[in-house]
Protein backbone atom coordinates (compact mmCIF):
# COMPACT_ATOMS: atom_id res chain seq x y z
CA UNK A 1 0.00 0.00 0.00
CA UNK A 2 2.78 2.31 0.69
CA UNK A 3 3.04 3.13 -3.46
CA UNK A 4 -0.61 5.08 -2.75
CA UNK A 5 0.89 7.78 -1.00
CA UNK A 6 3.14 9.23 -3.38
CA UNK A 7 0.79 9.00 -6.23
CA UNK A 8 -2.21 9.99 -4.03
CA UNK A 9 0.68 12.94 -3.18
CA UNK A 10 0.97 13.49 -7.05
CA UNK A 11 -2.65 13.48 -7.78
CA UNK A 12 -3.20 16.02 -4.65
CA UNK A 13 -0.42 18.26 -6.37
CA UNK A 14 -2.46 18.18 -9.48
CA UNK A 15 -4.85 19.45 -8.52
CA UNK A 16 -2.91 22.74 -7.40
CA UNK A 17 -1.07 23.34 -10.26
CA UNK A 18 -3.91 25.45 -12.03
CA UNK A 19 -4.31 27.38 -8.96
CA UNK A 20 -0.48 27.46 -8.62
CA UNK A 21 0.09 29.41 -11.54
CA UNK A 22 -2.07 31.86 -9.94
CA UNK A 23 -0.67 32.28 -6.78
CA UNK A 24 1.04 34.81 -5.04
CA UNK A 25 4.96 34.67 -5.30
CA UNK A 26 6.85 35.34 -2.10
CA UNK A 27 9.35 38.59 -1.54
CA UNK A 28 12.87 38.00 0.03
CA UNK A 29 13.40 41.14 1.50
CA UNK A 30 17.07 39.95 2.23
CA UNK A 31 18.18 39.95 -1.16
CA UNK A 32 15.68 42.94 -2.08
CA UNK A 33 16.90 46.41 -2.33
CA UNK A 34 14.57 49.68 -3.80
CA UNK A 35 17.29 52.60 -3.97
CA UNK A 36 17.05 56.09 -5.96
CA UNK A 37 20.03 58.00 -7.05
CA UNK A 38 19.59 62.27 -6.90
CA UNK A 39 22.00 64.60 -8.29
CA UNK A 40 22.84 67.24 -5.70
CA UNK A 41 24.76 70.20 -8.01
CA UNK A 42 26.34 67.23 -10.07
CA UNK A 43 26.92 65.08 -7.06
CA UNK A 44 25.01 61.55 -7.34
CA UNK A 45 23.93 60.53 -4.26
CA UNK A 46 22.64 56.83 -3.46
CA UNK A 47 19.98 56.40 -0.99
CA UNK A 48 17.42 53.58 -0.15
CA UNK A 49 13.86 52.44 1.44
CA UNK A 50 15.00 50.05 4.00
CA UNK A 51 11.31 48.58 4.40
CA UNK A 52 8.97 47.55 1.79
CA UNK A 53 6.56 44.48 0.71
CA UNK A 54 5.34 43.38 -2.32
CA UNK A 55 2.69 41.21 -2.88
CA UNK A 56 2.81 39.51 -6.38
CA UNK A 57 1.17 37.22 -8.73
CA UNK A 58 3.03 37.03 -11.55
CA UNK A 59 3.03 34.25 -14.45
CA UNK A 60 6.01 34.13 -17.21
CA UNK A 61 3.63 32.06 -19.13
CA UNK A 62 0.45 34.94 -18.95
CA UNK A 63 2.38 38.13 -18.02
CA UNK A 64 -1.16 39.59 -18.66
CA UNK A 65 -2.87 37.98 -16.49
CA UNK A 66 -0.17 39.20 -13.81
CA UNK A 67 -0.69 41.48 -10.99
CA UNK A 68 2.18 43.57 -9.00
CA UNK A 69 2.03 45.96 -6.21
CA UNK A 70 4.49 46.94 -4.04
CA UNK A 71 3.92 49.07 -1.03
CA UNK A 72 7.00 50.72 0.21
CA UNK A 73 7.46 52.43 4.30
CA UNK A 74 8.46 56.50 3.34
CA UNK A 75 9.82 56.80 6.82
CA UNK A 76 12.82 53.96 5.80
CA UNK A 77 14.38 56.32 3.29
CA UNK A 78 18.23 56.73 3.94
CA UNK A 79 20.96 58.29 2.53
CA UNK A 80 23.30 57.15 4.85
CA UNK A 81 24.01 60.02 6.47
CA UNK A 82 23.05 60.91 9.56
CA UNK A 83 22.29 64.37 9.90
CA UNK A 84 20.37 64.69 5.99
CA UNK A 85 18.07 62.03 7.33
CA UNK A 86 16.45 63.51 9.76
CA UNK A 87 14.81 65.67 7.46
CA UNK A 88 13.63 63.24 4.83
CA UNK A 89 10.64 62.36 6.73
CA UNK A 90 9.95 66.22 7.28
CA UNK A 91 6.58 67.84 5.26
CA UNK A 92 9.26 69.92 2.73
CA UNK A 93 10.40 66.04 1.69
CA UNK A 94 8.29 62.89 2.08
CA UNK A 95 6.35 64.74 4.50
CA UNK A 96 5.88 60.76 6.42
CA UNK A 97 3.66 62.13 9.23
CA UNK A 98 0.79 62.35 6.15
CA UNK A 99 1.53 60.05 3.89
CA UNK A 100 3.73 57.11 5.31
CA UNK A 101 3.22 54.99 2.65
CA UNK A 102 3.80 55.02 -1.13
CA UNK A 103 2.91 52.46 -3.35
CA UNK A 104 3.21 50.82 -7.16
CA UNK A 105 0.06 49.44 -8.74
CA UNK A 106 0.46 47.45 -12.45
CA UNK A 107 -2.16 48.09 -14.81
CA UNK A 108 -0.39 45.90 -17.52
CA UNK A 109 2.40 43.55 -17.97
CA UNK A 110 4.08 42.62 -21.17
CA UNK A 111 6.96 40.58 -22.03
CA UNK A 112 9.47 41.88 -24.22
CA UNK A 113 11.58 38.84 -24.96
CA UNK A 114 12.94 35.77 -22.99
CA UNK A 115 13.95 37.47 -19.76
CA UNK A 116 12.87 41.30 -20.11
CA UNK A 117 9.15 42.45 -19.17
CA UNK A 118 7.57 46.06 -19.33
CA UNK A 119 5.52 46.58 -16.49
CA UNK A 120 2.88 49.55 -16.38
CA UNK A 121 1.24 51.27 -13.75
CA UNK A 122 0.52 53.75 -11.00
CA UNK A 123 2.99 55.38 -8.77
CA UNK A 124 1.95 57.00 -6.09
CA UNK A 125 4.07 59.21 -3.22
CA UNK A 126 3.16 61.96 -1.18
CA UNK A 127 -0.52 61.71 -2.48
CA UNK A 128 0.19 61.99 -5.77
CA UNK A 129 0.01 59.47 -8.46
CA UNK A 130 1.37 59.22 -11.65
CA UNK A 131 1.92 56.40 -14.25
CA UNK A 132 5.11 55.04 -15.21
CA UNK A 133 6.35 51.92 -17.61
CA UNK A 134 9.16 50.01 -15.49
CA UNK A 135 11.32 48.08 -17.78
CA UNK A 136 12.15 44.88 -16.29
CA UNK A 137 14.96 42.19 -16.16
CA UNK A 138 14.33 38.76 -14.69
CA UNK A 139 17.25 36.29 -14.08
CA UNK A 140 16.51 32.90 -12.21
CA UNK A 141 18.69 30.58 -9.95
CA UNK A 142 17.41 28.05 -8.33
CA UNK A 143 14.15 28.48 -6.96
CA UNK A 144 14.73 32.15 -6.58
CA UNK A 145 13.93 34.82 -9.70
CA UNK A 146 15.43 38.07 -9.24
CA UNK A 147 13.79 41.38 -11.13
CA UNK A 148 15.81 44.45 -11.77
CA UNK A 149 15.74 47.55 -13.62
CA UNK A 150 15.56 51.24 -13.22
CA UNK A 151 13.46 53.89 -14.35
CA UNK A 152 13.19 58.16 -14.33
CA UNK A 153 10.99 59.73 -11.97
CA UNK A 154 10.21 63.60 -11.87
CA UNK A 155 10.64 64.31 -8.07
CA UNK A 156 8.61 68.00 -7.92
CA UNK A 157 5.82 66.16 -9.84
CA UNK A 158 5.29 64.23 -6.60
CA UNK A 159 6.22 67.47 -4.71
CA UNK A 160 9.51 65.80 -2.62
CA UNK A 161 11.64 68.85 -1.92
CA UNK A 162 9.22 71.71 -1.83
CA UNK A 163 9.82 75.72 -1.23
CA UNK A 164 13.24 76.55 -1.43
CA UNK A 165 14.12 73.01 -2.57
CA UNK A 166 12.59 72.88 -5.26
CA UNK A 167 15.51 74.58 -7.13
CA UNK A 168 16.60 71.83 -9.65
CA UNK A 169 20.08 73.39 -9.61
CA UNK A 170 20.53 72.33 -6.11
CA UNK A 171 18.61 68.72 -6.72
CA UNK A 172 17.99 67.74 -9.96
CA UNK A 173 14.30 67.09 -10.82
CA UNK A 174 14.73 63.97 -11.96
CA UNK A 175 15.90 60.79 -9.39
CA UNK A 176 16.39 57.71 -10.88
CA UNK A 177 14.99 54.48 -9.25
CA UNK A 178 16.72 51.15 -8.85
CA UNK A 179 15.65 48.43 -7.80
CA UNK A 180 16.81 44.21 -7.34
CA UNK A 181 13.88 42.60 -6.13
CA UNK A 182 14.03 38.61 -5.09
CA UNK A 183 11.28 36.69 -5.65
CA UNK A 184 10.17 32.73 -4.49
CA UNK A 185 7.42 30.73 -6.54
CA UNK A 186 7.94 32.12 -10.00
CA UNK A 187 7.31 29.69 -13.18
CA UNK A 188 9.90 29.08 -15.25
CA UNK A 189 10.65 31.74 -17.55
CA UNK B 1 53.61 94.34 9.14
CA UNK B 2 54.65 97.96 7.67
CA UNK B 3 58.32 98.85 8.27
CA UNK B 4 59.62 101.09 5.66
CA UNK B 5 62.88 99.98 4.83
CA UNK B 6 61.87 96.32 4.67
CA UNK B 7 60.02 97.54 1.23
CA UNK B 8 62.23 99.24 -0.07
CA UNK B 9 63.50 99.19 -3.59
CA UNK B 10 66.33 96.65 -3.24
CA UNK B 11 69.36 98.49 -3.25
CA UNK B 12 71.71 96.13 -5.58
CA UNK B 13 70.99 94.12 -8.26
CA UNK B 14 70.41 90.86 -6.54
CA UNK B 15 70.19 92.10 -2.80
CA UNK B 16 68.62 94.52 -0.86
CA UNK B 17 69.91 96.35 2.76
CA UNK B 18 67.48 95.92 5.37
CA UNK B 19 67.19 96.86 9.43
CA UNK B 20 69.74 97.39 11.39
CA UNK B 21 71.97 94.54 10.40
CA UNK B 22 73.11 95.19 6.84
CA UNK B 23 73.63 92.05 5.54
CA UNK B 24 71.50 91.12 1.98
CA UNK B 25 68.91 88.69 2.34
CA UNK B 26 67.80 87.58 -0.92
CA UNK B 27 64.12 87.10 -1.66
CA UNK B 28 62.48 84.13 -2.58
CA UNK B 29 61.24 83.33 -6.32
CA UNK B 30 58.54 85.47 -7.18
CA UNK B 31 56.36 82.36 -8.06
CA UNK B 32 57.43 81.23 -4.52
CA UNK B 33 56.06 84.39 -3.08
CA UNK B 34 53.22 84.59 -5.24
CA UNK B 35 52.19 80.98 -4.19
CA UNK B 36 53.35 82.00 -0.65
CA UNK B 37 50.55 84.65 -0.49
CA UNK B 38 47.70 83.28 -2.42
CA UNK B 39 47.59 79.85 -0.94
CA UNK B 40 47.76 81.41 2.36
CA UNK B 41 45.04 83.56 2.61
CA UNK B 42 43.00 81.00 0.00
CA UNK B 43 43.39 78.38 3.07
CA UNK B 44 42.71 81.04 6.19
CA UNK B 45 39.51 81.84 4.07
CA UNK B 46 38.57 78.22 3.26
CA UNK B 47 39.25 77.12 6.89
CA UNK B 48 36.60 80.44 7.80
CA UNK B 49 34.18 78.70 5.38
CA UNK B 50 34.38 75.52 6.64
CA UNK B 51 33.83 76.83 10.32
CA UNK B 52 30.60 78.82 8.90
CA UNK B 53 29.13 76.24 6.66
CA UNK B 54 29.21 73.23 9.44
CA UNK B 55 27.20 75.71 11.60
CA UNK B 56 24.50 76.61 9.09
CA UNK B 57 20.93 74.59 9.08
CA UNK B 58 20.01 71.80 6.30
CA UNK B 59 19.18 74.15 3.64
CA UNK B 60 20.15 74.66 -0.03
CA UNK B 61 22.57 77.39 1.22
CA UNK B 62 24.93 75.02 3.07
CA UNK B 63 25.00 72.14 0.40
CA UNK B 64 26.15 75.09 -1.98
CA UNK B 65 28.82 76.28 0.57
CA UNK B 66 29.72 72.61 1.31
CA UNK B 67 30.28 72.06 -2.32
CA UNK B 68 32.05 75.43 -2.72
CA UNK B 69 34.16 74.43 -0.13
CA UNK B 70 35.21 70.92 -1.50
CA UNK B 71 36.18 72.40 -5.00
CA UNK B 72 37.87 75.02 -3.49
CA UNK B 73 39.39 72.18 -1.25
CA UNK B 74 40.84 70.17 -4.40
CA UNK B 75 42.23 72.84 -5.85
CA UNK B 76 44.47 74.41 -3.42
CA UNK B 77 45.59 70.97 -2.90
CA UNK B 78 46.44 70.88 -6.80
CA UNK B 79 48.07 74.11 -6.30
CA UNK B 80 50.03 72.58 -2.82
CA UNK B 81 51.07 69.73 -5.08
CA UNK B 82 52.41 71.99 -7.70
CA UNK B 83 54.00 74.33 -4.92
CA UNK B 84 55.61 71.27 -3.33
CA UNK B 85 57.57 70.54 -6.55
CA UNK B 86 58.43 74.17 -6.81
CA UNK B 87 60.19 74.21 -3.83
CA UNK B 88 61.46 71.27 -4.31
CA UNK B 89 63.04 72.61 -7.83
CA UNK B 90 63.65 75.97 -6.00
CA UNK B 91 65.68 76.58 -3.09
CA UNK B 92 65.02 79.03 -1.67
CA UNK B 93 67.65 81.81 -0.04
CA UNK B 94 69.57 80.87 3.03
CA UNK B 95 68.63 82.64 6.25
CA UNK B 96 71.65 84.97 6.39
CA UNK B 97 74.22 84.47 8.63
CA UNK B 98 73.98 87.56 11.01
CA UNK B 99 70.03 86.26 11.56
CA UNK B 100 70.31 82.78 11.47
CA UNK B 101 73.36 83.12 14.81
CA UNK B 102 71.24 85.44 16.51
CA UNK B 103 68.01 82.71 16.51
CA UNK B 104 68.40 80.27 19.78
CA UNK B 105 68.45 76.69 18.92
CA UNK B 106 64.47 76.20 20.36
CA UNK B 107 63.83 79.10 17.36
CA UNK B 108 66.10 77.49 14.84
CA UNK B 109 63.85 73.81 15.46
CA UNK B 110 60.60 75.90 15.36
CA UNK B 111 60.82 77.30 12.36
CA UNK B 112 61.86 74.55 10.35
CA UNK B 113 59.34 72.13 12.32
CA UNK B 114 56.38 74.86 11.61
CA UNK B 115 57.13 75.00 7.84
CA UNK B 116 57.56 71.20 7.41
CA UNK B 117 54.51 71.08 9.51
CA UNK B 118 52.69 73.62 7.43
CA UNK B 119 53.39 71.24 3.92
CA UNK B 120 52.37 67.95 5.54
CA UNK B 121 49.22 69.52 6.40
CA UNK B 122 48.59 71.52 2.98
CA UNK B 123 47.93 67.66 1.77
CA UNK B 124 46.42 66.19 5.25
CA UNK B 125 43.76 68.06 5.50
CA UNK B 126 42.04 68.18 2.12
CA UNK B 127 42.74 64.65 1.81
CA UNK B 128 40.98 63.84 4.48
CA UNK B 129 38.02 65.79 3.48
CA UNK B 130 38.00 64.30 0.33
CA UNK B 131 38.12 61.66 2.05
CA UNK B 132 35.31 62.06 4.31
CA UNK B 133 33.12 63.18 1.36
CA UNK B 134 33.61 59.65 -0.17
CA UNK B 135 33.19 57.81 2.64
CA UNK B 136 29.94 59.71 3.75
CA UNK B 137 28.67 58.74 0.31
CA UNK B 138 29.34 62.10 -1.71
CA UNK B 139 31.76 61.76 -4.29
CA UNK B 140 33.33 64.75 -5.12
CA UNK B 141 32.16 66.32 -8.51
CA UNK B 142 34.52 68.77 -9.18
CA UNK B 143 32.50 72.37 -10.53
CA UNK B 144 29.94 70.12 -10.65
CA UNK B 145 31.41 68.55 -13.90
CA UNK B 146 34.45 66.58 -13.12
CA UNK B 147 33.76 63.37 -11.28
CA UNK B 148 36.70 62.70 -8.99
CA UNK B 149 37.28 59.15 -7.81
CA UNK B 150 36.36 58.02 -4.19
CA UNK B 151 39.94 56.21 -2.43
CA UNK B 152 38.14 55.27 0.40
CA UNK B 153 34.86 52.84 0.48
CA UNK B 154 31.73 54.02 1.10
CA UNK B 155 31.08 53.63 5.12
CA UNK B 156 28.87 55.91 7.46
CA UNK B 157 31.32 53.87 9.82
CA UNK B 158 34.49 55.14 8.29
CA UNK B 159 32.83 58.78 7.65
CA UNK B 160 32.46 59.39 11.45
CA UNK B 161 35.87 58.25 11.95
CA UNK B 162 37.24 60.42 9.30
CA UNK B 163 35.03 63.46 10.17
CA UNK B 164 36.81 65.07 13.17
CA UNK B 165 40.21 63.94 11.74
CA UNK B 166 39.75 66.64 9.12
CA UNK B 167 38.54 69.02 11.08
CA UNK B 168 41.36 68.44 14.00
CA UNK B 169 44.13 68.92 11.02
CA UNK B 170 42.33 72.11 9.60
CA UNK B 171 42.45 73.41 13.24
CA UNK B 172 46.37 72.12 13.55
CA UNK B 173 46.91 73.77 10.50
CA UNK B 174 45.84 77.14 11.50
CA UNK B 175 47.89 76.96 14.88
CA UNK B 176 50.72 76.60 13.19
CA UNK B 177 49.64 79.46 10.11
CA UNK B 178 49.26 81.64 14.24
CA UNK B 179 52.58 80.50 14.76
CA UNK B 180 54.39 81.18 11.43
CA UNK B 181 52.64 84.90 11.47
CA UNK B 182 53.93 85.28 15.25
CA UNK B 183 57.48 84.28 13.86
CA UNK B 184 57.64 86.81 10.88
CA UNK B 185 56.04 89.54 13.42
CA UNK B 186 58.75 88.80 16.14
CA UNK B 187 61.74 89.45 13.05
CA UNK B 188 59.44 92.14 11.84
CA UNK B 189 58.71 94.12 14.97
CA UNK B 190 61.20 92.86 17.74
CA UNK B 191 64.41 91.64 16.09
CA UNK B 192 63.99 94.48 13.47
CA UNK B 193 65.92 92.22 10.79
CA UNK B 194 63.93 93.03 7.75
CA UNK B 195 63.63 89.24 7.17
CA UNK B 196 60.39 89.37 6.19
CA UNK B 197 61.03 91.11 2.91
CA UNK B 198 62.24 88.05 1.77
CA UNK B 199 58.37 87.22 1.21
CA UNK B 200 57.57 90.51 -0.07
CA UNK B 201 56.95 91.44 -3.93
CA UNK B 202 59.40 93.71 -5.36
CA UNK B 203 62.59 93.29 -7.08
CA UNK B 204 65.10 90.37 -6.33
Amino acid sequence: MTFMRPVSFVLASALWLPLAAQAQQQLVPAQSEIGFVSRQMGVPVEGKFKTFSAQVAFDPAKPAASNIAFTVDTGSATLGVRETDVELPKPIWFNVAQFPKATFQSSSVKRVDASKFEVAGKLTIKGVSSDVVVPVTLAQSGTTTTATGSFPIKRLTFRIGEKEWSDTSMVADEVQVKFKIALTGVGKL
Amino acid sequence: MKASSAFAPACGPTSYTAGVNSTPALRYHPVSVLLHWVLGLALIGLFAVGLYMTDLPFSPQRLKLYNWHKWAGVTLLALSAFRLIWRLTHRPPALPVAIESAMPGWQKLAHHATHHGLYLLFFAVPLLGWAYSSAAGFPIVLFGVLPLPDFVPVSEELAELIKPLHKLSAFAMMALVLLHVAGALKHQLVDRDGLIARMGFGRR
